[in-house]
């Protein structure tokens, strides 16, 4: 861990301006990933803007609905909140998938969108990788790579983004409210992350010096029908091989309207708006399930550690959609799965 | 008199220990203490070409930067350099010693600074100017380079060709990969400077004297007294039996600045200290159709380091468990590019046996018959390698008792043939074998004459709870209640004490403890017939015990003389006796402890996601001091014998020579939520011969046969037999 | 006049970051300490005010030894910077008993003999009395998950959940 200077920011006007006034700056809030990077010099700020005293830890209600969470809302505090396990129960789940109860006590909603890779090579810096040093050529294309993408990575990296919270997120079309020296502005949870491209160090679509201020979900929260599926190696506290968001409406037996999303599959949170559409108007059966999975994984590509994500992938979509259908929640304790 | 022995008692370091009390290697503060920071090697083979520290000396707070070039002095020898344990073979790693790179995250500088946080950033600074070698790290590319250790165990007949001309037979090759011990504890050690050439080191150890001796020799030149103390260890495993390089490394630097040093090891730094090696396992097994053995081929090739041979037993268990009348063992060893591997929780048996029992499994399979069936028709009494009966053999025990509370005989033999909704559930067992070691203990008493004793020894508590037993063993033959016992350890003033390992201690210590204790019961009865008219006058020392705070008469328990009484005649108001008890050398028989192990996998079919819903363990170990802290162990063992299973890899990029999950959040080991129902289960095995207390011990026996049981059980559950561990859900796919 | 000689030139000393006095409460004593921006609170509890009772299993939030209790909530405090939490009331494993009597979490992990080592042992008490706190764990399916940021290499989880339940029952 580099020196660097420390200091508090007033409100988010404040935060953008000290941001904006030095040139390797970075935001603090439960610091449970970036303390992490920066122990490995990984992530080397010569200052840090401890944003979590700024009064972003409101959930309420919108009105046209929905919900407009700070961005400081600790994850746990998130899960747990009464209109989150009301209306939107698919977030809960996820977070609580997620992580510890302790980094899920620290760790804030907004922090969570930017988590950076758990791609080994990205934490050990005495080998390449592209995202850490631009240029320096993607070790997990021919090393360790049985965690990575199958999806829509490139041949610069083949890094997954391990939140587990992000992937309803996107299922859920939220919002992302950010405000930056130009002034505030509102990112559909689609745009908010990238693809690596050839430019893997940038993780996400936010402008420099941008700081997210609240997560914004829209009205329907699919409370009745929809399943948060994680498969990890060991049954708690471990990144997900495969995660799986499911969400379907459902109306005279046929689904109206579904929502799909993958974790673990790829460099951002998954959606594959075309399954979804494939889903609709469908008997929720398994066989339009698997017309859907295989539509998500219609492009996927394996390496030789993580082909079997493929058909895992596949798998889980199926079940986590039977598992919405039905109404029979994965839940967060209990290891069976539904 | 048993008051205590045998009983359930809490661990009486158990306050401490609930309240952060109890202090660690790196617990031990003092004023001005100066931290360090290793700085680790980035390659696995080469020449430190050239290292620059003046970046990091510059950063304020810096007082000092080690390099080969630039420390206190070290003894030039191989032999300083051999701790108590260490291979006979080779020539040990010598922390900072030259220029030479022998393996990735090899220390090649040490920082010292005011604060951690200072000596941390510095040493990102130190650069490291490298002569790369080309180096090996993968074991499956170097099976060519494999030779032959000879092992004590005597073939039997031709197995070979009993093998060709078995009637049923199964070959298969089985896979242990690289497994880090991973103690909770990072490895750290606190010198502290007393002045006058003596230096007082907290180490996290399993072996304060094997450390005190290991350093002694090399800084023979400049310390003249070191004393070492451990009197809690986070956890070892194995992996605090030979002295590891952080305590090398905080002498240094204490003797280049003339002060106290702390040095604390990153978690990814404990990824270059020993490891149980990645293992290949060869089994042949013919059989006669009635399901008695006709032959055991077992050959196993594993992993050691370029500059020591570490090997343990893997294959010899084959020919000690069961009946066989041919029998071929080899051992071999590929030596890569990196540190020696070393012993970890039941070295060679967690390995060869979990080969063994798989194998086991796989031939009950082939022959149709069932697996626990099998067993115990290749059941022996006898010690098959070397045809020697057993100081006791409850395996017969264990195997029923086990199957009875596990709910056996309702297994349907039929693979995928149980279920639970959508799991497929599989139920496997196994047998497990450790040795009954004991070594030479010696013990101090200083009884004072309110009726208190201390007990001392430099043995470790590694959590094992030996401070615990020992109590007991000093309660119930000092004839005092639990409370008035104090019980001192891991110091290496105190009495000998060899390290805490192979499951030797429980033995060893607690008769080094009873025979300590008949030298105060015959010292107390000395001063009483001393005294006149006295009570016990014509006794000698087997006709009296010590019971209730007094010296009684074994045959007339109205004939007695109070503890504080006989001390107050004979002037003390301490009594010390210090004794090494040694075990008679008797070859007559074999010394093992054994176990049954029964597991329920639940395996989602479409899925592959494994869960161990039930295990049982019945053992067989002798006498069990506490059944609860032994409980624990065992069960521990299990746990770890689930992370075997299904959990745990170091892995490898051999483009980089370096281990890519040198954490504890991808090198997976259990969580609560992995662990289930687990029952453990001491069968009785009354043993005189063994030692006078029939004790075996049980630290390593729980885990032997776990990752058999449960591999065999997703085989029974999924109809897949995966051979190479651990069993991720991606195998049972594939 | 003589010169001085072989003398290194002397390159400016790379700064480290300046303390800052911070305000905090520790087992319900009010303490000022100064730390630097990179101390943690955890190097801070242990190296700073001697509560080695926390303590440091990875340094990486991935195994819960250094749980401690911060305005009521478990975290781990080897992610936590100490400047951060400037007002805060923190509760370590030293905190916890009252008066010499265990707390009840305490005397059920010696009832359950719920460790070996003892070295995951305060993290894991810490963090017991954090989900007794939070109430949202009932079952031992519930008991197991919320307690899984919490490694035991010994293997004690099975009397963990017992010690647990025991505590839960008293409370």
């Amino acid at each position: 861990m580099i020196n660097f200077q420390y200091s508090r920011a007033t409100d988010v006007a404040d935060a953008v301006q000290q941001i904006a006034a030095s040139t390797s700056a970075k935001f603090i809030a439960g610091g449970t990933n970036l303390i992490d990077l920066m122990k490995d010099d990984v992530e080397r700020p010569t200052r840090l803007i401890d944003i979590s005293r700024l009064p972003l830890k409101q959930v309420q209600q919108t009105a046209d609905g929905g919900l407009h969470i700070g961005a400081l809302v600790p994850n746990s505090d998130l899960a747990y909140h009464p209109l989150i396990e009301q209306h939107y129960p698919l977030v809960s789940s996820a977070i609580r998938a997620g992580a510890s109860q302790q980094l899920r006590n620290m760790a804030s909603t907004g922090g969570n969108l930017l988590q950076r890779t758990r791609c080994a090579y990205f934490y050990d810096t005495a080998t390449p990788c592209n995202k850490r040093e631009p240029g320096s050529g993607c070790s997990a294309l021919t090393g360790a790579q049985r965690m990575h993408a199958i999806l829509g990575a490139s041949e610069a990296c083949i890094a997954v983004h391990p939140s587990d919270l992000c992937v309803t997120l996107v299922a859920l079309d939220a919002k992302v409210h950010v405000a930056g020296p130009a002034g505030a502005r509102v990112i559909p949870f689609q745009d908010f992350h990238r693809l690596p491209g050839n430019t893997p160090h940038l993780d996400t679509n936010l402008h420099p010096h941008e700081i997210i201020t609240a997560i914004e979900l829209p009205a329907q929260g699919f409370a009745k029908n929809y399943s948060y599926l994680k498969i990890r190696d060991r049954l708690s506290y471990a990144f997900a091989l495969v995660s799986v968001a499911a969400a379907l409406e459902l109306e005279g037996g046929k689904i109206k309207q579904a929502r799909l999303a993958l974790g673990g599959v790829a460099h951002k949170p998954w959606r594959v708006h075309a399954a979804e559409a494939a889903l609709q108007g469908q008997v929720p059966d398994g066989t339009a399930f698997a017309r859907a999975a295989d539509l998500v994984l219609k492009d996927a590509k394996g390496y030789p550690h993580n082909m079997f994500k493929i058909d895992l992938a596949r798998r889980a979509t199926i079940r986590t959609l039977t598992q919405a259908a039905k109404g029979t929640p994965q839940p967060p304790s209990n290891k069976k799965i539904m | 008199m048993t008051a205590y022995i045998g009983t359930p008692a809490s661990r009486i370091d158990g306050r401490a220990k609930v309240t952060g009390e109890a202090r660690y290697a790196a617990d031990f503060n003092e004023q001005n203490l100066v931290y360090g920071a290793v700085v680790a090697s980035t390659i696995p083979k080469g020449r430190i070409k050239h290292i620059d520290v003046s970046q990091a000396l510059r950063v304020a707070g810096v007082l000092k930067v080690l390099t080969h070039q630039d420390r206190p002095q070290m003894a030039a020898d191989d032999d300083a350099y051999k701790d108590d344990v260490a291979p006979e073979e080779g020539s040990p790693y010598r922390p900072l010693y030259d220029d030479k790179i022998l393996f990735n995250g090899q220390p090649l500088a040490l920082v010292l600074a005011d604060d951690w946080e200072t000596a941390r950033f510095a040493a990102t600074l130190v650069q490291v100017d490298y002569d790369a070698a080309p180096y090996v790290t993968d074991l499956q590319a170097q099976l060519s380079t494999a030779y032959v250790v000879p092992k004590p165990e005597k073939p039997r007949g031709d197995a070979a060709k009993a093998y060709a001309a078995a009637q049923v037979r199964h070959e298969a090759e089985y896979f242990i990969p690289t497994e880090y011990h991973n103690p909770m504890e990072l490895f750290a050690s606190t010198v502290h400077v007393d002045g006058a050439g003596k230096l007082t080191v907290y180490d996290k150890t399993q072996g304060v004297q094997n450390v005190q001796g290991y350093l002694s020799k090399i800084f023979a030149g400049s310390v003249q007294e070191f004393r070492v103390i451990s009197p809690f260890v986070g956890g070892a495993f194995g992996a605090g039996l030979r002295p590891q390089y952080q305590v090398v490394l905080t002498v240094l630097g204490a003797l280049a600045l003339d002060r106290s040093v702390r040095l604390v090891l990153t978690r990814q730094q404990m990824y270059a200290l020993g490891y149980r090696p990645a293992t290949i396992e060869r089994l042949a097994l013919g059989a006669n159709a009635d399901g008695t053995l006709a032959a055991i081929n077992h050959e196993a090739i594993a992993v050691t380091s370029q500059f020591e041979e570490f090997s343990r037993n893997d294959t010899g268990w084959s020919g000690l468990l069961y009946k066989s009348p041919n029998t071929k063992f080899v051992h071999k060893l590929v030596r890569l590019d990196v540190p020696t591997s070393s012993d970890m929780r039941a070295p060679g048996a967690a390995t060869g046996v979990y080969a063994l029992e798989s194998a086991m499994d796989e031939l009950a399979v082939a022959l149709d018959i069932d697996p626990l069936e099998l067993r115990l028709r290749c059941y022996s009494d006898r010690d098959q390698n070397e045809n020697l009966p057993y100081t006791s053999k409850a395996l017969h025990e264990c195997y029923r008792q086990g199957a009875d509370a596990f709910g056996w005989s309702q297994r349907n033999p039929k693979p995928r043939s149980m279920r639970d909704g959508a799991d497929l559930v599989g139920w496997g067992m196994a047998t497990g074998v450790w040795e009954a070691l004991q070594m030479p203990v010696a013990a101090r008493i200083v009884l004072t004459a309110n009726g208190h004793a201390e007990v001392s020894c430099a043995a470790s508590d590694i959590g094992t709870g030996t401070y615990t037993i020992v109590a007991q063993v000093a309660a119930d033959k000092l004839g005092l209640p639990i409370e008035n016992i104090s019980v001192k350890l891991a110091d290496s003033t105190l009495p000998q004490a060899p390290v805490e390992g192979g499951s030797w201690m429980a033995a060893s210590a607690s008769h080094a403890v009873a025979s300590v204790a008949d030298d105060i019961r015959d010292e107390l009865l000395k001063l009483a017939k001393a005294v006149s008219g006295s009570p016990l006058a014509g006794a000698a020392g087997a006709d009296v015990t010590l019971a209730g705070g007094r010296l009684v008469s074994r045959k007339d328990a109205g004939r007695a003389m109070s503890i504080s009484d006989l001390m107050r005649h004979g002037g003390l108001d301490r009594m010390t006796k210090e004794k090494l008890n040694t075990f008679a050398q008797d070859h007559s028989h074999a010394r093992n402890t054994h176990s049954a192990i029964y597991a329920e996998v639940k395996v989602d079919e479409q899925l592959g996601v494994i869960r161990v819903t039930r295990v049982v363990s019945a053992v067989a170990a002798g006498r069990i001091l506490n059944p609860k802290t032994a409980g624990s162990q065992v069960m521990g063992s299990v746990v770890g014998g689930i992370g075997m299973a299904l959990h745990e890899e170091a892995v490898y990029d051999h483009a980089f020579g370096r281990i890519m999950n040198a954490n504890v959040a991808e090198y997976h080991m259990p969580v609560n939520a992995d662990v289930h129902d687990i029952k453990v289960i001491f069968v009785d095995e009354p043993d005189d011969q063994v030692n006078p207390l029939g004790i075996k011990g049980v630290g390593e026996i729980g885990i032997v046969g776990v990752a058999a049981a449960i591999a065999n059980a997703v085989y029974h559950a999924t109809g897949k037999r995966v051979r190479d561990l651990p069993i991720t859900l991606d195998k049972l796919k594939a | 006049m003589a010169r001085a000689t072989a003398r290194e030139p002397v390159q400016d000393p790379i700064p480290i970051p300046e303390k800052i006095s911070i305000q905090i409460t520790v087992n319900g004593k009010a303490t000022e300490l100064k730390v630097a921006p990179w101390t943690t609170l955890l190097d801070a509890l242990r190296d700073r005010l001697d509560l080695t009772g926390t303590k440091k299993g990875c340094d990486h939030g991935q195994c819960g030894a250094c749980t401690v209790l911060v305005d009521g909530r478990r975290i781990v405090s080897c992610l936590t910077l100490a400047v951060m939490k400037d007002g805060a009331q923190i509760v370590t494993v030293e905190g916890l008993a009252k008066d010499g009597e265990l707390h009840p979490v305490q005397q059920a992990f010696i009832d359950h003999d719920a460790f070996q080592c003892g070295y995951c042992t305060p993290g894991q008490i810490c963090s017991a009395v954090g989900l007794l706190a939070e109430g949202k764990a009932k079952s031992a399916d519930e008991i197991r998950e919320l307690m899984s940021g919490n490694i035991c290499r010994c293997g004690a989880y099975p009397n963990i959940v017992a010690a647990i339940q025991q505590a839960m029952g008293r409370s």
